[in-house]
C-alpha cells in the first residue's frame, strides 16, 4: 500500500478503527435525526433548501466513505457517478415522464452497474494510480454528456430543465419543506443500510481488505469481488445522491458536474473523518456553507479565504468531525462520572 | 359678461386645483415590492468570480463600481442602490442557490445581469415561478428573450442569432454569389450562430451554403475541420468559435494557403486573445461584427460618451483595464440598470421594473457604437440588435460601412 492510503485510512491514531467506530452511538443518532426533523418547521424555505442541499451531498459524501474508510480505495471520479444518478433521473422524468420517487432505485441500480464495471479495470490500481483513474473519469463525464450522439436525450450543454415535485396526499407543505423530508427520509434509509452493510460478512470483509489485503485474501476473502462490489455500491449510493439533486436544483447540465464537484466531496469526507460515516453530514455542510462564509470575509479572494480554513481544519483537527466528537464524548464521559 | 368670465376663472382655478390634486397624490402613491423602499433599491446579481469562468468576474465588479458612482452622486430618485454579487463559480446548482439566496434570504428587488448560459437557464424557471426580474442576463443565447414563456426574463447584449443575420446582411450585399464554408461549435452558441445565418440569408441559404463543419468543445484540434472546407471549394468562410479554437482557425486557414472571405464571430474575435496570440499576420483583412466601443482605440478619446467612462474608470476603477471588453460591458449593463429604475419613478413593483424594461426607447449607454440604440417592446426582449461590422487592418478593427439591424422576429 501507498504511504498517502496508509495515512488516510488510519486516521484515529492509536484507536484502531473497528466496525464500531466507523458509526455512532444510538442516543446521538436519535438526536441528530431528530434536530434534523424539526429544524425545517421554523426556518425559511431557503434555509430548508440549503439544508436539502446539505443532505444530498452528505449522501454523496457517505457513499464515498463506504468506498474510502470501508475498502481503502480512493476515487476522485464521484461527480461522474452522481452525474449519471442526476442524468438518469431528469431524462426519465422529463423524457418519459416517469414519477420522481421511481427515478431513485433506478439511478441506483444504473450507477451500480456503472460503478461495478468501472471497477474491473481499477481492480489492477491502487492508492494514487486508482485515484487517477477515476479522476480521469470525472474530467471526461461533462464533456461525454455534451457528446452529440446523446444530445436528444440530454439536451446538449443547455442541460435539462426538470419540474418540481408538489408535496403528495394533498399535503399542505412547500415543495421545498416535502423535498427536505423527502431527502431526508432516502438519507436515513441509505444510512441504515450502509451501517448495516459495513457491519454485516461484507463490510468486515471490506475492512479486512483495506487493513491488509494479503492476510485477507489467506482468509479465503475474494479481493477482487469485494473490490469491485464497493465500487459499485458507492457509485449506486451516489448515484441516487445525484437524482435527488437533479429534483432539488431542477437542473441539470454538464457543468454542474465538473472536477470540482468531486473534489468537493473528496474534501467534505476528510473534513467529515475518513471512515466514519455521521461525519458526512458535518463534511457536507462544510462544503456548502464554507464557500458563502469565504465569499463574505473577501469577494474577491473568496478561493483563498477558503483555503485557509480549510488549512485550519487540518491542522487543528487532522481527523475532521470524527476527532472532535470524540473529544466531545471523552467530557461527557467525564462529567458524567464526575 | 362678467358672470361668464368669473365663471371660466372658476373653472379654470378649479381644473388647476383639480390637476394639482391628482398629480399630487399620483406623486404620493409609492408602490413597492420586497427589496424597494425610500432610501434603498435592493438589487442582487451573480458572477462567476471564482472558476473556469472567471476573467468575466471583472464585469460585476465594473457594476458595482458604477452603482457606487450612482449612489455617490444622490441614488436614483433619492434612493441608494444596494448592489449584492454573489459568486457561482460558473456551477448551475451553485448558481440556483444564489438565486435563492438573493430572493428568499436578501430579499432583493431583482436579479441584474447573472452570467453565463448553463447559470441563467438553471435559475430561469425559479424566477419566472417567483415573478422576480432576471434583467440583463448577460449571455446572448438567443434563448433568454422568450417573452411568452418567460416574461420575467430578459437579455441584453446581441443574441448570437442577430450577430450572425449582420453578417448574411454584409455578405449578401459584398459577395452575393459567395460559396459558403462554416465551422461551428457544437453547441447553444453555436448553433444559434448558425440558424441566424441561415434565416439572414433565407431561400439562398441552401445552395450557397457548400460546407457545414462542427466541433467539440473537447477536441485538441480542429485542424481537419478547416481542411474539409477548404477542399470543398468554399470562398467564403465563417468561423463561429470562442477564443482557443478561433486562434487555432486563424493559423490554420494561414498555414493552407487559402484565402477566404473570413467572418469571425464576435465571441472569438478579441485583438489580445485570438489574434495577437494567432499572429496578426494571419489575421489580416478579416471580418467580425461589434455593438460596443473598443475602449483601449484612442479614436474614442474625444467621443462624449466614452470621456465619461475614461472618467469613471479614473475615479472609480482606476485597477481596471480598459482594453478589456469586459469593463466596457459592465459599465453599459449597469447604465441600462440605472435608466430603468429612473424610468420606474416611485412605482417599484417588481411589474413596473419588467414594463420599464420593456419599453426603452433608443436608449444609448455611453459605450456603445454611435448609431447603436437600445429599443424593447412588450414584444421585443432583445435591448440591443445591432451591429456595425469591422474589419482588421495592422493592428486593430476599422468600422466599415453602417450599423446593420439584425431584428429578430419573433
Amino acid at each position: 500500500m501507498s504511504t498517502v492510503q496508509d495515512a488516510v485510512v488510519k486516521p484515529a491514531g492509536s484507536q484502531a478503527q473497528s466496525k464500531k467506530t466507523m458509526t455512532f452511538g444510538l442516543v446521538a443518532t436519535l438526536i441528530v435525526f431528530a434536530a434534523l426533523v424539526i429544524t425545517p418547521l421554523f426556518v425559511k424555505n431557503f434555509i430548508i433548501f440549503q439544508m436539502t442541499t446539505v443532505l444530498i451531498y452528505a449522501l454523496a459524501i457517505l457513499a464515498l466513505n463506504i468506498l474510502t474508510g470501508g475498502s481503502g480505495q480512493f476515487s476522485l471520479g464521484q461527480s461522474a457517478f452522481y452525474a449519471v444518478g442526476a442524468y438518469t433521473a431528469a431524462i426519465m422524468m422529463e423524457h418519459m415522464n416517469i414519477n420522481y420517487a421511481l427515478t431513485l432505485p433506478a439511478a441506483g441500480i444504473i450507477c451500480f452497474i456503472f460503478g461495478f464495471l468501472f471497477g474491473f479495470p481499477a481492480l489492477r490500481l491502487s492508492g494514487v494510480y486508482l485515484a487517477l483513474a477515476t479522476f480521469a473519469l470525472a474530467v471526461a463525464m461533462p464533456q461525454l454528456l455534451k457528446l452529440h450522439v446523446f444530445e436528444y436525450w440530454t439536451g446538449g450543454v443547455q442541460g435539462l430543465v426538470v419540474n418540481k415535485p408538489d408535496a403528495p396526499f394533498g399535503l399542505k407543505m412547500s415543495q421545498d419543506m416535502y423535498l427536505y423530508y423527502f431527502t431526508l427520509f432516502v438519507s436515513a434509509v441509505i444510512y441504515m443500510l450502509a451501517v448495516n452493510l459495513l457491519r454485516s460478512r461484507s463490510g468486515r470483509a471490506l475492512m479486512a481488505i483495506r487493513d491488509n489485503p494479503i492476510a485477507a485474501s489467506a482468509m479465503g476473502i475474494d479481493l477482487p469481488l469485494y473490490k469491485t462490489l464497493a465500487f459499485g455500491v458507492t457509485a449506486g449510493f451516489t448515484g441516487i445522491a445525484g437524482a435527488l439533486g437533479a429534483i432539488v436544483v431542477q437542473f441539470v447540465a454538464p457543468d454542474s458536474f465538473t472536477i470540482q464537484l468531486a473534489i468537493a466531496l473528496f474534501l467534505g469526507m476528510v473534513v467529515g473523518g475518513v471512515g466514519w460515516l455521521p461525519g458526512s453530514l458535518v463534511g457536507a455542510a462544510f462544503i456548502v456553507f464554507v464557500p458563502n462564509v469565504a465569499e463574505g470575509v473577501s469577494k474577491g479572494l473568496s478561493g483563498a479565504v477558503f483555503g485557509v480554513f480549510l488549512i485550519a481544519v487540518i491542522f487543528l483537527v487532522p481527523h475532521g468531525a470524527r476527532q472532535v466528537a470524540y473529544y466531545l464524548e471523552h467530557i461527557i464521559k467525564k462529567l458524567a462520572k464526575a | 359678461m362678467l358672470s361668464t368670465k368669473l365663471k371660466l376663472n372658476v373653472a379654470a382655478v378649479s381644473a388647476v386645483v383639480a390637476l394639482a390634486v391628482t398629480s399630487g397624490s399620483a406623486l404620493a402613491q409609492k408602490k413597492y415590492d420586497t427589496g424597494a423602499t425610500d432610501t434603498e433599491i435592493k438589487i442582487g446579481n451573480i458572477m462567476p468570480y471564482s472558476g473556469p469562468a472567471s476573467a468575466y468576474g471583472v464585469i460585476g465588479k465594473m457594476e458595482e463600481a458604477y452603482f457606487k458612482m450612482i449612489n455617490e452622486q444622490g441614488g436614483i430618485n433619492g434612493r441608494k442602490i444596494n448592489f449584492i454579487s454573489y459568486d457561482d463559480g460558473y456551477s448551475p446548482p451553485k448558481a440556483v442557490e444564489q438565486a435563492r439566496k438573493l430572493v428568499e434570504s436578501d430579499e432583493v428587488l431583482l436579479v441584474f445581469g447573472p452570467l453565463g448560459t448553463p447559470s441563467n437557464s438553471a435559475i430561469e424557471k425559479y424566477m419566472n415561478a417567483k415573478k422576480v426580474p432576471q434583467l440583463f442576463v448577460a449571455t446572448g443565447a438567443t434563448k433568454f428573450g422568450d417573452y411568452k414563456d418567460f416574461p420575467w426574463t430578459m437579455g441584453w447584449q446581441p443574441p448570437y442569432q442577430s450577430e450572425s443575420r449582420v453578417y448574411a446582411a454584409h455578405l449578401l450585399k459584398a459577395t452575393p454569389n459567395a460559396k459558403i464554408g462554416i465551422l461551428y461549435q457544437n453547441d447553444d452558441f453555436g448553433k444559434d450562430m448558425l440558424k441566424g445565418l441561415k434565416d439572414g440569408l433565407g431561400a439562398k441559404a441552401a445552395s450557397m451554403i457548400i460546407a457545414e463543419e462542427s466541433y467539440e468543445v473537447s477536441e485538441p484540434t480542429i485542424d481537419s475541420h478547416v481542411v474539409n472546407i477548404k477542399a470543398k471549394g468554399a470562398d467564403v468562410y465563417f468561423s463561429f468559435t470562442t477564443p482557443k479554437f478561433a486562434a487555432q482557425s486563424l493559423k490554420k486557414v494561414a498555414e493552407l494557403g487559402w484565402k477566404p472571405v473570413y467572418y469571425q464571430s464576435n465571441v472569438g474575435a478579441s485583438v489580445g486573445s485570438v489574434l495577437k496570440p494567432a499572429g496578426f499576420e494571419n489575421s489580416q483583412n478579416i471580418y467580425s461584427a461589434a455593438y460596443a466601443k473598443d475602449g483601449a482605440d484612442p479614436q474614442w478619446d474625444t467621443d462624449e460618451g466614452m470621456k465619461k467612462f475614461y472618467a469613471f474608470l479614473a475615479k472609480y476603477a482606476p485597477d481596471a483595464n480598459k482594453a478589456d471588453g469586459s469593463v466596457v460591458y459592465g459599465y453599459g449593463q449597469a447604465q441600462t440598470m440605472v435608466a430603468v429604475l429612473k424610468a420606474a419613478g416611485d412605482n417599484l413593483t417588481r411589474e413596473n421594473i419588467m414594463k420599464q424594461a420593456a419599453s426603452l426607447k433608443d436608449f444609448t449607454p455611453d459605450t456603445l457604437l454611435p448609431g447603436v440604440k437600445i429599443n424593447t417592446s412588450a414584444t421585443d426582449f432583445y435591448p440591443i440588435q445591432q451591429l456595425q461590422i469591422m474589419q482588421f487592418k495592422g493592428e486593430k478593427y476599422e468600422l466599415q460601412g453602417p450599423i446593420i439591424d439584425g431584428q429578430l422576429t419573433n
